[in-house]
């Protein structure tokens, strides 16, 4: 018997919807295991966020409420991570930016094996075996881990977020653990955050993005659509390198995994590496002038036209169709 | 400065859609495809030569620049092009990539370190045929040394390098106490990413990485590789990630054409039913 711990991620000290999904693995993972599981917040102000916590069934949840935490660093989040990890049988995370730096991390101070970003768990003879995109989604791996205890991350677009089940976890209140030398060496100077109206890519149902073909006119061009829809802005990397986008727009391997209700590619070709970040997505349109285009061959509808005139033409079209109800 | 590249070489990540999965799922096939670089070790490897030289006079080195892989005797082929490219030394440490995964990989790396004391790890933030985004993190914490993931600048300042790190919704930028450890994201390829101390910041780099001129990759035969073996550097590991299956992704059908706007609006409301 084990149980699971999720490590919570914060943001001005409140919960991240990401964690949610790791609650949703660790209510899956846990009975395969025939134990439960806890989660563990860390920060500035984790007492109170640890409260919006207790509703979802966790035997315990740990505040680790500490000024020294107010700004994230692994090196000063690992060793509490790893001291409260140590009793459990699995330590999880979302793989966000914050789980993906954090949690390897903790696997090494814990000398335990790691599976990254997993897409779905199993259980098979009282073990656990871990689903893995790999080869930029082109490939799937059956994964078990042989260390008594076991670090993974987990999709965030894989996994719901949990909904709460009731009851009232106690919290319990834990030291932080002493860093060690790194955390001495470790400085943090600034977060420039991009501060937008429009929903997070990471949990946004519809998601409108473009290519290098918009050029200049991106912005110009896809804002419009994103706000009637209510939709996020994602991008290719061609569209992020060539300047017309924000690097943190990129959906693809390289960037964001998505997979949201709707997914519109606008001028995107389909390179691997862009499809690999989105072909989760329930129904994909493509808009392209390019009929031969590789994502015609995974879209739902696609529709060969000029951008530059039915990019207006939808939006004015979705906005009058708003407008009817 | 002294910097260590940590390189693994990948099936061609350009046509990773043309892996083979027998139907027995006991495996990835990549034959038929060429080895290459991991990119993002590329964006490493670049990183490094940049921060060992004044980018207005690469051609005088300022540092050492010294580049491990683990693999077998081919792998020395991905060392000789790094070297041609401006890497001063190479390590490789025999083994078969059988015998290793992420958690073997960081404690070997972690020897190779200790032994070299460079003042700065670099590598790519993930390998893209196993996509784990582990090792770097890892060999940090073996070390207790700083770290930075998924850097997209950095700035060397004195006994120290500034790093701008790509994170969900912004940027976030820490200053590391060398020695340190960073892994790289696309961007840091950048013309303004990269700043040794002697490199002027108003420099601009060219676009990408570098190309080794062919008098450098004859001169790369000539510098030194050493080979370790593996249990001298992971002494008594095995691995402990295994995997039991592999299966293709479902394949999405094309679906249908839309004539117009119209049509499309009238699809996504009435069929998929999703606007």
């Amino acid at each position: 018997m084990a149980d699971v711990l999720v490590i919570a991620e914060l943001s001005d000290g409140k919960v991240r919807k990401t964690t949610l999904s790791a609650i949703t693995f660790a209510r899956e993972a846990a009975p395969l295991l025939g134990g439960g599981f806890s989660i563990l917040v860390l920060g500035a102000g984790a007492k109170a966020a640890a409260a919006e916590l207790t509703g979802f069934g966790a035997a315990k949840v740990y505040a680790c409420d500490d000024p020294s935490l107010a700004q994230y660093t692994a090196e000063h989040f690992a060793p509490t991570a790893a001291a409260v990890g140590k009793s459990f049988g699995v330590v999880v995370a979302t793989a966000s930016s914050f789980g993906k730096d954090l949690l390897p991390r903790v696997a090494a101070r814990l000398d335990a094996a790691y599976a990254g970003d997993c897409s779905a768990v199993s259980g098979e003879g009282g073990k656990l075996v871990y689903k893995r995109p790999m080869f930029a989604g082109n490939a799937f791996g059956y994964c078990t881990l042989s260390t008594p205890l076991q670090v993974v991350t987990v999709r965030q677009s894989e996994f719901a977020p949990a909904a709460p089940s009731g009851g009232a976890s106690p919290v319990e209140d834990v030291a932080k653990a002493a860093p060690g030398a790194a955390a001495g060496r470790v400085q943090f100077v600034s977060l420039e955050q991009v501060k937008s109206a429009r929903p997070e890519l990471g949990d946004a149902s519809v998601i409108v993005a473009g290519g290098r073909a918009l050029k200049e006119r991106f912005n110009e061009l896809l804002e419009p659509l994103a706000d009637t829809l209510g939709a996020a802005i994602g991008a290719s990397r061609a569209a992020c390198d060539a300047g017309y986008a924000p690097g943190d727009y990129q959906v693809g391997q390289t960037g964001k995994i998505v997979a949201p209700k709707l997914y519109f590619a606008i001028g995107i070709s389909g390179a691997i590496q862009h499809i690999a970040g989105m072909k989760g997505s329930k129904t994909i349109v493509a808009i392209n002038k390019d009929s031969e285009a590789p994502i015609f061959q995974l879209s739902d509808y696609g529709l060969v036209a000029d951008l530059f005139q039915v990019v207006p033409e939808l939006t004015a079209a979705l906005k009058a169709k708003k407008a009817a109800g | 400065m002294k910097v260590l590249v940590a390189l693994k070489r990948v099936a061609d990540p350009d046509n990773a859609n043309k892996i083979k999965i027998p139907p027995s799922g006991e495996k990835i096939d990549t034959a038929g495809l060429e080895w290459k670089l991991n990119p993002f070790d590329d964006y490493a490897l670049e990183t490094a030569l940049r921060l060992t030289e004044n980018g207005k006079n690469p051609k005088a080195r300022l540092g050492e620049v010294v580049v491990v892989t683990l693999g077998p005797k081919e792998c020395e082929t991905t060392l000789r092009a790094a070297l041609a490219t401006g890497a001063d030394r190479a390590i490789r440490v025999e083994a078969t990539d059988e015998e290793l995964d992420g958690r073997i990989v960081a404690a070997a790396l972690k020897t190779i370190i200790a032994e070299e004391k460079p003042d700065l790890v670099l590598m790519g933030k993930q390998a893209v045929d196993g996509d784990n985004n582990q090792v770097g993190q890892s060999v940090a914490e073996l070390l207790d040394w700083p770290m930075a993931t998924f850097a997209a600048t950095i700035t060397e300042e004195a006994g120290a390098v500034v790093v701008g790190r790509e994170v969900d919704g912004g940027v976030l930028t820490l200053k590391l106490g060398l020695p340190a450890v960073v892994t790289v994201d696309l961007r840091i390829v950048a013309p303004t990413s990269v700043y040794s101390a002697q490199t002027d910041r108003a420099h601009k780099y060219a676009e990408g990485v570098r190309f080794a001129a062919l008098p450098a990759i004859m001169a790369a035969k000539k510098k030194p590789l050493v080979v370790k073996p593996l249990a001298e550097v992971a002494g008594g590991m095995s691995r402990t990630a295994h995997y039991s299956k592999f299966e293709p992704p479902p394949q999405r059908k094309a679906g249908v054409k839309v004539q117009d706007v119209a049509e499309l609006v009238a699809k996504l409301a009435g069929e998929a039913k999703v606007i």
